[in-house]
């Protein structure tokens, strides 16, 4: 067939459709069998981060809930929010608050945008703190999943930080007293050293309230560092560890789950599979690919199914869930915006988003303590757990280790017991100051209810370790210590404090003023 | 030369511990300039130094506040004390109660001389400067604390 270039020409303009379909796509269409399916996975640079098979277990939902997939799909739901609202937010003193009125009132879906913004992001925190108790209680920092457990302490810290500095941008009354107690926090080491005396050579209080509010008072040069951190800093140190995060999943061998055992049959879903038998003879080329006690040849591979696509399915089916209840709650529930920032008088009583407050009831005890102190002391704690509790052993399953369920209910009630005891007793008492007014500060940096909570539930936990001679059942005794303190210190701050932060028993009674 | 004489560092290997050297000097002098950055030499912040009008203006045994300013004047038999409201703990705006000043944030109480009664609040109200200016009204420097129960007599 002698063609002409002209005639070359005009039949790859005829097929450019396809052609540019296939430069695109590089397998040009849906997947048919497996193979096909397995290319799917790892020629696609956004699914490659997921192995090409998926174990049933992981798929199960009551294993995971799904958590922390609602966790990232909620950040980007914020993200994509986000970017919308910078569009007409400006980080100005005198502007934020008009500008948000703009959002509110003159702009299409602005005010649903910031709704959504803003519950994804309350959905956001809920649900990684929601998905640390998951990863504890089904034992999955275990070894090799340390790193990862404090990825994700990391990711937490950092999703608290992007929620504070996301409600100090309005400049309400909110945020600017929140800017105002968050930077004397970050001041707060200056009550332990002007107890002792020490602040005019040692002031890491002072640098620290200077470096985030950028002068002598809070004003503009706060507000810009605020939204900087908000905008980029925070969010580019969240994707970076979410990658590193979603990274080791994969090279740690998935998510946890108990050992297949080698030979026989296994039951599941209904179906009773084949499990391999590992032939002594036969070597292994994949095991350095991922960090494991034996290849995955050895777990069987007749419990897994292809990623694609129930993988794909389960996730994008989360993902809408997401976004469904994101939407809900946005289009019932406007986010709040409260007057305009008022630097002569706060809100009586002043109270900070309800994730928050728990710690609001801990600074009301000694800002440094409940403050900082604390909170170092829990986050160092919970670091530190899968290197203290070292054992294999229950990973993957719900309460795996003998004896876990027992520890957990007994610790809850305990732990029940203790706050709800030590919140009476401070309400009807009060505390040093009001029994010694002349006493020494550093008294009651060392000894306050929250200091003594820390200790008695510490206590506790070396007890059960003691008594049920685990590491494991001292972790989840602590663990569920940590989880009932911070609810019901949440919840007491949230209904019972009310004006001058007193206690009422229910927010009608609060005194009209 | 002896075999117990450690091994002459080559000159390409010298090179090589210089350029690695380097690198790490240059990666410490940036991160130095960038830690430096957000601490600038001077602090922008306004003067807090008030004029609260003329002395005859504030009647023995009244105490007047002046919410814009933080603070409270007070005048009594002795002269004239100003009293911060903002609180030692946390940096609210404290208000006038019964017994003296209440914290809306975190429930510190004080009594009316700004000493701490309860709550978290670390050390007292602090008593502020009060001077005269050239005209003869009182001015308060919110900057400058002074000993409690120092009263200016006019």
């Amino acid at each position: 067939m002698a063609e002409t270039a002209t005639h070359e020409f005009v039949q790859n303009l005829k097929e450019l459709p396809g052609t540019v379909k296939d430069a695109c796509f590089r397998t040009g269409k849906l997947p048919e069998s497996e193979r096909e399916e397995s290319q799917a996975t790892f020629h696609n640079l956004f699914l490659h981060i997921h192995s090409v098979r998926v174990h049933l277990r992981s798929l199960n939902p009551t294993l995971t809930f799904g958590l922390g997939l609602i966790a990232a799909a909620s950040f980007i739901i914020t993200l994509i929010t986000g970017v919308l609202l910078m569009v007409y937010y400006k980080p100005s003193t005198d502007l934020a608050y008009q500008s948000m009125k703009d959002i509110h009132f003159t702009v299409y879906t602005g005010r649903f945008i910031r709704n959504i913004h803003r519950w994804a992001a309350q959905v956001m925190v809920l649900v990684v703190l929601l998905h640390m108790a998951r990863v504890f209680f089904t034992a999955s920092y275990k070894k090799p999943r340390e790193f990862n457990w404090l990825v994700g302490l990391g990711l937490l810290v950092i999703t608290l930080a992007l929620s504070f500095t996301g409600y100090l941008l309005p400049w309400d009354q909110l945020a600017y007293w929140a800017i105002t107690i968050g930077s004397n926090i970050a001041n707060s080491p200056r009550e332990l050293t002007d107890a002792i005396g020490i602040t005019q050579w040692f002031d890491p209080g002072g640098f620290q309230k200077q470096l985030l509010l950028g002068a002598n008072y809070v004003g503009q040069d706060a507000l810009i560092r605020f939204y900087v951190l908000h905008v980029f800093i925070l969010p580019l140190v969240l994707v970076t560890l979410m990658g590193v995060h979603f990274w080791r999943i994969r090279k740690d061998g998935g998510l946890a789950k108990p050992e297949d055992s080698p030979g026989g049959l296994a039951e599941w879903g209904g179906e009773r599979r084949e499990v391999f038998q590992p032939l002594a003879t036969k070597t292994y080329g994949l095991m350095a690919l991922v960090k494991g006690k034996r290849p995955t040849v050895n777990r069987g591979p007749e419990n897994t199914v292809m990623s694609w696509p129930h993988l794909f399915w389960a996730e994008l089916a989360v993902f809408m869930l997401t976004v469904a209840i994101t939407l809900v709650l946005a289009f019932y529930s406007d986010a709040p915006l409260k007057e305009l920032a008022n630097p002569a008088i706060p809100e009586n009583p002043a109270k900070a988003p309800w994730y928050f407050l728990g710690l609001q009831e801990l600074v009301s005890y000694s800002a440094f303590m409940g403050g900082l102190l604390i909170p170092v002391i829990v986050l160092v704690g919970l670091a530190l757990i899968p290197f203290l509790d070292r054992r294999a052993g229950g990973e993957g399953v719900w309460f795996g280790e003998k004896g876990e369920k027992g520890v957990f209910w007994q610790s809850l009630v305990f732990a029940i017991a203790i706050t709800v005891g030590m919140l009476a007793f401070t309400v009807n008492f009060g505390w040093l100051r009001s029994w010694f007014p002349k006493i020494h500060q550093l008294w009651i940096i060392a000894i306050n209810p929250g200091s003594l909570l820390v200790v008695v539930f510490a206590a506790w936990s070396l007890w059960v370790l003691r008594r049920r001679n685990s590491v494991r059942l001292a972790a989840v005794s602590l663990f569920t210590c940590f989880l009932v303190g911070f609810t019901l210190l949440t919840y007491f701050a949230t209904v019972h404090r009310g004006p001058n932060w007193h206690f009422y028993w229910w927010p009608s009674q609060w005194p009209l003023h | 030369m002896s075999r117990l004489d450690p091994p002459p560092v080559s000159r390409r290997s010298f090179l090589s511990i210089a350029a690695i050297g380097s690198f790490f000097a240059a990666i410490g002098t940036a991160v130095a300039g960038i830690l430096r950055l957000p601490n600038p030499a001077v602090l922008p912040g306004p003067v807090r130094r008030f004029k609260l009008g003329p002395p005859e203006q504030f009647l023995a045994g009244s105490e007047t506040p002046f919410p814009d300013n933080n603070l409270v004047l007070f005048r009594d038999d002795d002269g004239f004390y100003a009293i911060s409201t903002t609180c030692t703990h946390l940096g609210c705006t404290v208000a006038r109660s019964a017994e003296g000043f209440a914290c809306p944030c975190h429930g510190s109480r004080f009594d009316p001389q700004g000493n701490v009664v309860g709550g978290p609040a670390p050390r007292p109200l602090p008593w502020l400067e009060v001077s005269r200016a050239a005209d003869g009204e009182l001015i308060v420097h919110a900057d400058i604390e002074i000993q409690e129960g120092t009263h200016y007599r006019v």
